[in-house]
């Protein structure tokens, strides 16, 4: 069987530090993996979505609308555009912080109202929490992907010190403690 | 060693692997990181040419030297560099010369969807097709060893979704290579037309060898299925979407040379399957030669030739089921991609749309001041054509227009000096605005020309754009800083109200640059604002209007300031 994670978001967020961070994590399993990623222009604060692909043999480089089984979204916006790629009982992890789109800025379009609610009534899994807050609680805003990582780690069999493992190698020194925090704040977060 | 690697990495890990010690490219995505990963490599010499042709044409050279050597490029790149390729596919190489071209269906990143197969086929030049990384690093080693068995470039072409994608690859170490000594050989490299007749049959017998070699690469395979009712012939991403899709049930020809194609390796495995569908992104170039060899195959009427195939479309055109999820009712805003905060195009264009200029625009991040609210520019074609369109706009004359042209340094240095040189030469009083903010920046933040740097990041020869723009005639250059819009305001009026040839320097780094030291975020003082919107004129996406009044967003401000000489209030400051 192939699992299939998707990470969404606004470009600019860090979303490819999370996938780098899962990627390792199952090449070390021994397990074969694609991680799949947008460069250049959607990068300058458009829609971003990276796919995370592992098992015996990965093929398509890509998921597609209802294959994957984990959606991780850094802005719930982005989390109600990327649902129909979920599995029917799916599970959706998302940040809820807004971002407002240039559309909806110039009010050429509407931000929609309780995104958190509608979500909550598809047939899928659905954890709605402030990772923005948890990650100013660890010092600093950009520490979200780490907050939603940590939420995330609860639904695999990885250990703690795994995770720690992994984030050791993949963020500079400097940041160490600080998404340290931040994934354990995720972690531990209700 | 088992490593996991994007596919740009593991190309370049094949370049370092195959003994290739010469890389010449420009940026573009989807293929930049290729030639920033060779970079890595001690051993091999790697640059940033000005454009793609002269990549191309540095390679060559260093391929006549006697090296193995690299150029990269997007799609669109190698149309820039196409001259060289028809030439040098004649006189053939010394060293192994190996181009890469990264295609991207879908334009995720480019301005056309243009199959680079077309190149292969009409340049005469092998081509391969790698389907993840772990092939892109074994295919570029490959094409070095056909290079220069055959006497040939060899094209390795990559997609977006290979480029993009990590997945595992096996390491091996370096091989040794001899230069080759450098003959001098006028019958082989001097294509002038006595000598490129009798080059031309070399051409055709080389393909007709390279055909022969075709049949039985290993990098062509047939693997089983259970079921011969149909057998599918595919390369790339679409190998991977139909083993994603059916598993081993369908014979699959995996084709790993996309030109020249084989024969009788289709017409066999054709012979033993019922049907054959033939499974590739945008035309159908596999399709036409099964055809033209007589093997009756369906293709392009299920796939049609737009946008990037996906596992589901392959599932339904194949007959597999699948299902997608639900969805919400609501209408889902766009989130288009946009200039970042503190971006120092936004307060020229916020000048060039007040003055209701017709704006030449040119490719780069700049290009995305043509979306709301800005909407500052009204043409995108191609590196370069801002400057030389608006010559021909302006000599055409359309009555009470006032133009300009933007093109950002790396643009300008890759392809605007010549139109430029046809301004000042054929007189058309027209003024061109360089965005100089000292970087590539779509692509990724690379150096060039006027930056100062090289590619390995050392301190190099800076080409004085003011200097340039004198030397080639134009009279009257002058600079900005395009966070002072009364400033920008003052020069353009000026500028286009010229009846002779002008350049404007709008000078200002790139607001993500590490080196930038930004003020710090700036705020609206609600007691003070009084909801009239002036400040969203600019298309920050740090601003927004909340409960009727401007907020700025502290995560996204760097205090660029632009906004503050917006507000007729005086409410935006540091202070407040």
């Amino acid at each position: 069987m192939t699992g299939n994670i998707m990470i969404v978001g606004v470009g600019g967020q860090g979303t490819l530090l999370a996938s780098k961070l899962l990627g390792k994590l199952f090449l070390e399993k021994g397990l074969d993996v694609k991680v799949s990623e947008v460069h250049g222009m959607s990068q300058r604060g458009g829609s971003v979505v990276t796919y995370v692909r592992y098992g015996e043999k990965v093929f398509s480089p890509v998921i597609d609308k209802g294959q994957a089984d984990i959606i991780i979204s850094f802005e719930i916006l982005e989390a109600a555009r990327y649902v129909d790629y979920l599995k029917k009982g799916g599970l959706l992890i998302t940040n809820t912080q807004q971002i407002n789109p240039m559309p909806v800025i110039t009010g050429a379009a509407v931000y929609p109202e309780n995104l958190e609610e509608k979500l909550s009534k598809l047939d899928i899994k659905l954890e709605c929490f402030d990772a923005l807050s948890l990650a100013k609680k660890a010092g600093s805003t950009k520490a979200v992907n780490l907050a939603l990582l940590g939420k995330l780690s609860k639904h695999f069999d990885f250990t703690q010190e795994q995770w720690l493992t992994a984030i050791e190698t993949s963020v500079p020194a400097k940041f160490l403690e600080m998404n340290k925090k931040a994934f354990l704040l995720g972690r531990d977060s209700q | 060693m088992k490593k996991l690697m994007l596919g740009n990495e593991a190309f370049a890990r094949g370049l370092f692997e195959a003994g290739c010690s010469f890389v010449s490219s420009y940026p573009g995505t989807p293929s930049t990181e290729i030639t920033e990963f060779a970079a890595k490599y001690p051993e091999i010499y790697a640059e940033w040419a000005p454009n793609e042709k002269v990549a191309m044409e540095a390679a060559f050279g260093a391929s006549l030297a006697g090296k193995r050597s690299f150029c990269g490029m997007k799609h669109v790149g190698l149309n820039v560099a196409a001259d060289p390729l028809f030439t040098i596919s004649y006189t053939g190489v010394n060293g192994g010369m190996v181009i890469c071209v990264a295609d991207d269906p879908g334009m995720h990143s480019s301005q056309n969807e243009q199959d680079s197969r077309h190149y292969a086929i009409a340049a005469k030049v092998p081509m391969l097709e790698p389907s993840d990384s772990s092939e892109a690093l074994s295919f570029t080693k490959l094409a070095f060893e056909l290079s220069e068995k055959f006497d040939t470039p060899v094209i390795v072409k990559m997609c977006t979704r290979i480029a993009h994608c990590q997945s595992i690859v096996e390491t091996s170490d370096r091989i040794q290579m001899e230069d080759k000594p450098y003959e001098k050989n006028i019958a082989k490299y001097i294509m002038m037309p006595g000598m490129a007749k009798k080059r031309h049959p070399v051409v055709e017998q080389r393909t007709a060898d390279l055909t022969e070699w075709a049949e039985n690469a290993p990098i062509n395979r047939v693997e089983k299925g259970s079921d011969s009712s149909k057998g599918i012939i595919t390369s790339s991403t679409s190998y991977d979407y139909v083993k994603e899709v059916c598993g081993s049930r369908y014979p699959v020809l995996k084709l790993g040379i996309v030109n020249p194609l084989p024969v009788k390796l289709i017409q066999d495995f054709a012979s033993k399957v019922s049907e054959v569908i033939v499974v590739e992104e945008l035309d159908g170039i596999i399709e036409a030669h099964c055809n033209s060899i007589g093997v009756k195959v369906k293709g392009k009427e299920l796939f049609g030739n737009i946008d990037e195939l996906m596992p589901n479309k392959v599932a339904q055109k194949l007959g597999f089921p699948y299902q997608t999820g639900d969805k919400l009712e609501d209408q889902i805003p766009m989130r288009p991609p946009v200039m970042c905060a503190g971006c120092p195009h936004r307060g020229l264009y916020y000048i060039l749309k007040k003055n209701k200029l017709t704006v030449l625009g040119d490719i780069g991040c700049y290009t995305l001041g043509a979306t709301a609210p800005l909407m500052a520019t009204d043409t995108t074609i191609c590196m370069g054509a801002s400057v030389s369109g608006l010559h021909g706009f302006n000599k055409a004359g359309a009555a009470g227009l006032k133009t300009v042209a933007v093109i950002g340094d790396s643009t300008f240095m890759h392809s605007g000096i010549t139109g430029l040189v046809n301004i000042a030469y054929n007189e058309s009083a027209s003024t061109v605005i360089i965005l100089d903010n000292s970087t590539t920046g779509m692509t990724g933040h690379q150096q060039n020309p006027t930056t100062g740097f090289n590619l390995k990041g050392d301190p190099c020869t800076k080409i004085d754009l003011e200097a340039l723009c004198r030397s080639i005639g134009i009279k009257h250059v002058r600079v900005v800083d395009p966070y002072n819009l009364e400033e920008c305001d003052k020069a353009i009026k000026e500028e286009v109200g010229r009846k002779e040839p002008s350049v404007i320097i709008s000078r200002r780094p790139c607001a993500l640059l590490k080196t930038v030291k930004h003020p710090g975020p700036i705020s609206v003082d609600s007691s003070k604002c009084i909801g009239c919107k002036a400040c969203m004129n600019i298309g920050c996406p740090a601003i927004s209007i909340v409960d009727k009044k401007a907020v700025i967003d502290a995560t996204q401000c760097v205090g660029c300031g632009v906004c503050s000489q917006l507000c007729r209030q005086n409410a935006i400051s540091k202070e407040a």
